[in-house]
């Protein structure tokens, strides 16, 4: 018996190693990567292709962006990933200067169920009404002074949300708390909310599958999934009075006004005219002084040349063909100037 | 032989530490996750109904989730009760041995086989659908629809451990009570039952044991509404489902009364095991 295990056992580690081997080969660099799973598809196919390109490897695991946050606070990952930018305390709490570099713009879009009905509009005070309880009835006077020429049905307004801690519920609740007072002193903003009416759902499918099975819902869907599945959703008025439906042009436009030089900013309700009000970046983070657990410089310079590919139109690119709006030349910029600032060691590492 | 036996011996005790090492750490690690949620909140976080992950403002308690947990399972228990009764007995006293019963046996075993993702699909696809058209739910996501699901999904467990319980009841004492002229119900309630009784309870705790850790299948119909129930047909949460949901995104104070909420399902499992075992020690 005890013999089986340690042959079992011995089996198991030259497999291990085999592979290990097998992927070192050449002078590529192993990376490893945790956070957010709203740009997963975008990260796996730019990442696989980075890694055909260059013969280095990074496995991005999508663990969520808190999940993210804790793996580079332990340095466990060579960087992380998240949809929400890290509070001063957050960053305080890191033990070292982490930067924010943006790699493409997310939405969410705001989908419903009513059969026959294509095209809704809704302003900020409907989106407090509905998704606050205060509106039940989809004909209800406010509703339809909004949507003139469109029959609204007699039917009692069933809200769906995340039941998950999501950063999707984290930029529409930061919209919210942005356009609605009332919502931002009842409920505010987080990944997951205190929410008063409605029913929750798991996960982008989760809520999609929920709406789409039942009439009278409506609810809120990340926009890479909900772009990918044809869903019918709700154009929204803009902080300049314009309807916008999302689309990537639209929510492209919600970063073209100027960025802060560390990119930690939310970009929903933009100014921009064109904009689509509930879009935001997500980031990746790194250590500013990359030379910590042990890393090797040529892990440290992986690490840089791997997130300024994400950057480049190749990568931008990939991330428009999965359905995420690409980075406007202001955010560019602004992330090509922090990764200037990445050390190794003290000394500056790109020339 | 000697050494054989001292091999078997090892294997064995080792096995058992290990089992028990895991429990234990299990306990400890959930105890000591549970702390600060303790520390934050006191004894109060069983009683108290709000679950608020608002930041700034977040405070957390269990008791809408203990609600659920609680009257979903019992509510599948209640549901599961009738049919997995009248099928054991269909089973393992009517039909026992025909082709009738290896068939319904077979099922209600295939029954058990299923995944839960499967059963919160079909649950959420046909089941739910029939809730709305009776008109007992707007979207047919509550306490409720996960009941129902909940109560196919023990049947199996319930219904195998039972029927065979009857089975064993011996012969010679069903035979007795025929030649003393008694009818087949007579039978059932005055010998069969009172013998399998304190097995057929076992079945039920173990399916009770069930539906209160279910997670997935609940997820999926019960509506994952973090406030206290207001009704059968409203949605709600349960201990397990909130784990689930909850878990990835959590950190500090949240993931704390996540561990928390752990334990208290611990607890809750370990309590409902322990009145079996004291019910069938008093009834045997």
């Amino acid at each position: 018996m005890k013999k089986l295990l340690f042959l079992l056992t011995i089996a198991v580690l030259a497999m291990s190693c085999g592979n290990s081997t097998s992927q070192r080969e050449g002078k590529g660099v192993q990376l490893v990567a945790a956070g957010a799973t709203f740009p997963m598809p975008f990260y796996n196919l730019a990442f696989k292709k980075y890694g055909e390109l260059t013969g280095s490897s990074v496995t991005y695991g999508g663990i969520g962006s808190g999940g993210g946050i804790r793996s580079l606070q332990d340095r466990v990952v060579d960087f992380g990933a998240s949809d929400a930018y890290l509070s001063d305390e957050e960053m305080a709490e890191m033990g070292a200067d982490v930067i924010h570099i943006p790699t493409c713009i997310g939405a969410v879009v705001i989908a419903y169920n009513l059969p026959g009905i294509d095209e809704l509009k809704l302003t900020p005070g409907l989106m407090e009404g509905i998704f606050m309880g205060k509106i039940t009835k989809w004909n209800d006077v406010a509703i339809t002074e909004v949507n003139e020429g469109v029959s609204l049905p007699d039917r009692k307004i069933t809200v769906v949300y995340r039941s998950d801690g999501s950063g999707t519920t984290f930029i529409f609740s930061d919209y919210m708390s942005k356009v609605s007072n009332e919502w931002a002193n009842g409920i505010g903003r987080g990944k997951s909310l205190n929410w008063p009416v409605g029913i929750g759902a798991k996960g982008n499918p989760g809520v999609a599958g929920t709406i789409s099975q039942s009439e009278g819902t409506i609810g809120y869907i990340g926009s890479e999934y909900a772009f990918a599945q044809k869903i019918t959703f709700a154009a929204l008025q803009n902080s300049s009075g314009k309807f916008i439906r999302p689309s990537l042009e639209s929510v492209s436009a919600a970063a073209s006004g100027d960025i802060p030089p560390d990119t930690r900013v939310m970009i929903t309700n933009s100014d921009s005219p064109d904009a689509y009000p509930i879009s935001g970046f997500t980031w990746l983070l790194l250590f500013k002084e990359q030379a910590y657990n042990n890393r090797t410089f040529d892990q440290a310079e992986a690490t840089l040349s791997a997130i300024e590919w994400m950057l480049g139109p190749d990568a931008q690119a990939i991330a428009s063909s999965v359905n995420y709006a690409s980075l406007p030349e202001r955010a560019v910029e602004r992330a090509a100037e922090l990764l200037s600032t990445v050390t190794y060691e003290g000394n500056t590492m790109k020339k | 032989m000697v050494a054989s036996d001292k091999i078997t011996r090892g294997v064995l005790l080792s096995s058992s530490v290990l089992i028990l090492l895991v429990a234990g750490g299990m306990i400890l690690s959930l105890l000591k996750g549970s702390i600060p949620a303790f520390r934050e909140f006191g004894p109060g976080f069983i009683l108290s109904p709000h679950w608020d992950p608002t930041a700034g403002n977040e405070r957390y308690g269990a008791l809408p989730f203990i609600t659920g947990t609680l009257v979903s399972s019992i509510l599948a228990l209640a549901i599961c009760l009738p049919l997995s009764m009248s099928t054991s007995l269909f089973v393992a006293e009517y039909f026992d041995g025909s082709g009738w019963s290896k068939v319904i046996s077979t099922m209600t075993d295939l029954l058990a086989g299923i995944p839960s993702i499967v059963y919160g699909l079909w649950g959420f696809y046909a089941l739910r659908p029939v809730i709305v058209s009776l008109g007992l739910s707007d979207q047919g996501f509550g306490l409720f629809t996960s009941s129902i699901i909940l109560a196919i999904m023990i049947v199996p467990y319930a219904t195998s451990v039972s029927s065979e319980v009857i089975r064993m009841v011996p012969k010679e004492l069903r035979e007795a009570a025929y030649s003393l002229g008694a009818t087949r119900w007579e039978v059932i309630s005055g010998v069969v039952m009172p013998s399998a009784r304190s097995g057929i309870v076992a079945s039920y705790i173990m399916a009770l044991g069930r539906a209160l850790g279910e997670t997935m299948a609940v997820t999926m119909l019960i509506g994952n509404s973090n406030r206290m129930p207001t009704g059968l047909f409203g949605p709600a949460n349960t201990l397990a489902s909130l784990i689930a949901n909850e878990f990835g995104e959590a950190q500090g104070i949240k993931l704390s009364s996540l561990i928390a909420l752990g334990l208290i399902l611990f607890l809750i499992t370990g309590l409902v095991n322990w009145t079996g075992k004291w019910l069938i020690k008093k009834i045997s």
